[in-house]
């Protein structure tokens, strides 16, 4: 069918245009592909490869989460300060504004301009199946946000070394917020990457996103805060957690490393409460990659 | 037919790019592919049907992306059912639709999707640069592709369908939207792909005439069935029939010269007919039937205005089927 390459080229005697050259070089499949695809969605997510201006907001957020943990650490060095004033894991909590916007931002840039421009079809025209599809999205939108919440951690953590602060003490605190990050960065997005591959407008989708997580947690933080300050109360509107990723991931966080403190802290009420929070994190986190899986197979 | 699959070789039995056997394929309420048999080259093969023949659904399933009810199929020797990731690694796909986002360069898109493809990085870019130069884009490649043309959008959609050097590329309805121009281009593009490339093209289209230029063979389906897969030579082959046309006599000395010119090749034991009013079908008996009509038409002072050889045209195809389909017999070769 094909003559081989070399054959071809030598039919050519104009030296400007060298002919058609083949390729027989490595061709590495689906799992090159999968990768190729998460690298450049990750990339995507914080507008690298793509124009200046779908830079400046992802770039921007990551500044406004990463500055203030400069800040702490200045603070805490000019006051020659035996520890940081901010808990890790609370300082995710503190930002999870920011996060969510930067998720609410992003989530649709990795899903609804696929859909949008029809470059879906495209992909399952490669090596790729669908699910490694969704597997490769959904693993850049967890990682960019993982990403968004472990540099700061990092800052506040080399910043506290450097200080000569504990080290035993600041390690444990690392890596409680990292694991926190690590839940910020899975329940919330799987959630938000439902929404985005539901619509192929952008717009739709960031208000959506947004729309959720901050209606769901807002409700849930109102209901914790009319208890008032009565700290022998009943725990009962920690529960209203359960509508909110965010929350949801704040409560089971301050219940199991025991951190956070005052009338409004939020916690998954006990040993039971804090098993059926992780529970129901597991179930959103794989519901939603059902949903995922389930809404690309009819593509 | 070999396989060069990195070291590996694919022996499959036959020569034939694609390969199917009685594939169906029916959705809830419609039969989209029915029965379907047919063998499809190496060379240009042009898939040709209505909107909604089933022609996309066909691609669909040759890609590996949908399984079909019923039948089997080959690309490459591969199997549609089982091999589909490896068929997809070998096989380009232009769709019809749009399907470039507008904020990403030229390179940077198709890089990308060299790399989907299967290719390493560094090859991914030789590759893009190499590909985007043959379909003809220049500077224009970095620029975002929002900017661009039809045209310069459909080189792309080509250009990431070649950047992986395929065996065979299936492209669906590439001149959609470009101006003649345009289509022109695209059309000697494609052409090349095969001529210089040496990459087999299976190209769908609802519009004939381009067809008979660019493709070796043709494959024409109609609700989802065969209506007939033959050489673009054999759908244009030359029937043994001349059109002969005449001036009126120059001094009018003849009152219809059509009729004295048929009666005169009739009495020299030719198969005349007349067409219309100004046209003669003369069946051509040997090459002397040539020098007879001119011969005839001299002798009687007249012009002689055309005189060509009768040819099926693609598109007569299917009037004929369509004859063929209400009278309720089978579809023959288009007669005149």
């Amino acid at each position: 069918m094909t003559q081989p390459p070399d054959a071809r080229a030598a039919d050519t005697g104009v030296i400007h245009d060298i002919g058609y050259r083949g390729y027989t070089g490595p061709r590495l499949g689906r799992a090159h592909a999968t990768r190729s695809l998460f690298v450049q969605s990750l990339r995507a997510a914080y507008g690298l490869g793509r124009s200046g201006r779908s830079k400046v907001l992802p770039m921007l957020l990551l500044g406004v989460v990463t500055v203030p943990a400069v800040i702490y650490v200045a603070v805490a060095v000019y006051m020659k300060r035996d520890e940081l004033p901010v808990e890790y894991a609370g300082y995710l909590s503190d930002l999870g504004l920011v996060v969510s916007i930067f998720l609410a931002s992003q989530a649709p840039v990795l899903l609804s301009r696929d859909l949008r421009h029809h470059t879906v079809p495209l992909y399952f025209s490669r090596p790729i199946t669908r699910a490694d599809y969704v597997r490769a999205k959904f693993a850049a939108m967890a990682c960019a946000q993982l990403l968004l919440m472990a540099v700061p951690l990092l800052v506040l953590y080399t910043g506290a070394l450097l200080a000569g602060m504990d080290f035993g003490h600041n390690t444990g605190q690392f890596l409680d917020g990292l694991a926190a990050a690590v839940l910020y960065a899975l329940v919330p997005t799987s959630v938000a990457l439902v929404i985005a591959a539901a619509t192929p407008r952008r717009g739709f989708g960031v208000a959506a996103i947004m729309g959720y997580l901050v209606v769901s947690s807002t409700v849930a933080a109102v209901v914790v805060d009319m208890r008032g300050p009565s700290p022998g109360g009943s725990d009962a509107a920690q529960w209203t957690a359960l509508i909110s990723p965010n929350g949801l991931v704040e409560s089971l966080v301050n219940e199991v490393f025991d951190l956070g403190s005052g009338f409004d802290r939020r916690h998954a009420p006990g040993a039971f409460g804090a098993a059926v929070f992780a529970l129901v994190a597991v179930a959103m986190v794989a519901g939603s990659y059902r949903l995922l899986l389930r809404r690309y197979s009819r593509v | 037919m070999p396989l060069a699959a990195h070291g590996r070789y694919v022996e499959g039995v036959s020569t034939a790019v694609i390969k199917t056997e009685g594939l169906t394929k029916r959705f809830a309420r419609v039969t989209a592919l029915d029965q379907l048999t047919v063998e499809v080259q190496p060379g240009v093969v042009g898939l040709v049907g209505a909107n909604g023949a089933g022609k996309s659904t066909l691609i669909k399933i040759l890609l590996g992306l949908a399984p079909a009810t019923s039948g089997r199929g080959e690309v490459l020797g591969l199997d549609i059912a089982t091999r589909g990731s490896e068929i997809r690694e070998w096989v380009g796909y232009m769709p019809e639709h749009d399907c470039l986002p507008p904020d990403v360069s030229a390179t940077e898109f198709v890089v990308h999707m060299a790399r989907m493809a299967g290719l390493p990085a560094t090859a991914a870019r030789e590759r893009t640069a190499d590909t985007l130069r043959h379909v003809g884009l220049y500077e224009e490649r970095y620029r975002p592709m929002g900017g661009y043309s039809t045209g310069m959008k459909q080189r792309v959609k080509l250009a990431q369908a070649l950047v992986h050097d395929p065996k065979l590329v299936l492209l669906d309805e590439p001149t959609n939207g470009l101006d003649p121009a345009g289509r022109d281009e695209m059309l000697g593009l494609i052409r090349r792909v095969h001529s210089d490339f040496g990459i087999s093209v299976l190209v769908t289209t609802h519009l004939l005439g381009e067809l008979e230029r660019t493709c070796d063979h043709l494959v024409v389906i109609d609700g989802g069935k065969l209506l007939r897969s033959s050489s673009t030579a054999s759908f244009t082959e030359a029937t043994a029939v001349l059109a002969v046309e005449v001036t009126d006599h120059p001094e009018d000395l003849i009152a219809e010269p059509g009729a004295e010119v048929r009666d005169r090749l009739a009495a020299a034991g030719l198969d005349v007919q007349p067409e219309g009013s100004h046209l003669l079908l003369v069946r051509l008996a040997d090459e002397d039937t040539y020098d007879t009509i001119r011969d005839t038409v001299a002798e009687l002072g007249l012009g002689l205005v055309r005189l060509e050889q009768r040819r099926h045209r693609v598109a007569e195809l299917f009037t004929a089927h369509d004859d063929a389909s209400t009278r309720g017999g089978t579809d023959d070769d288009a007669a005149s």
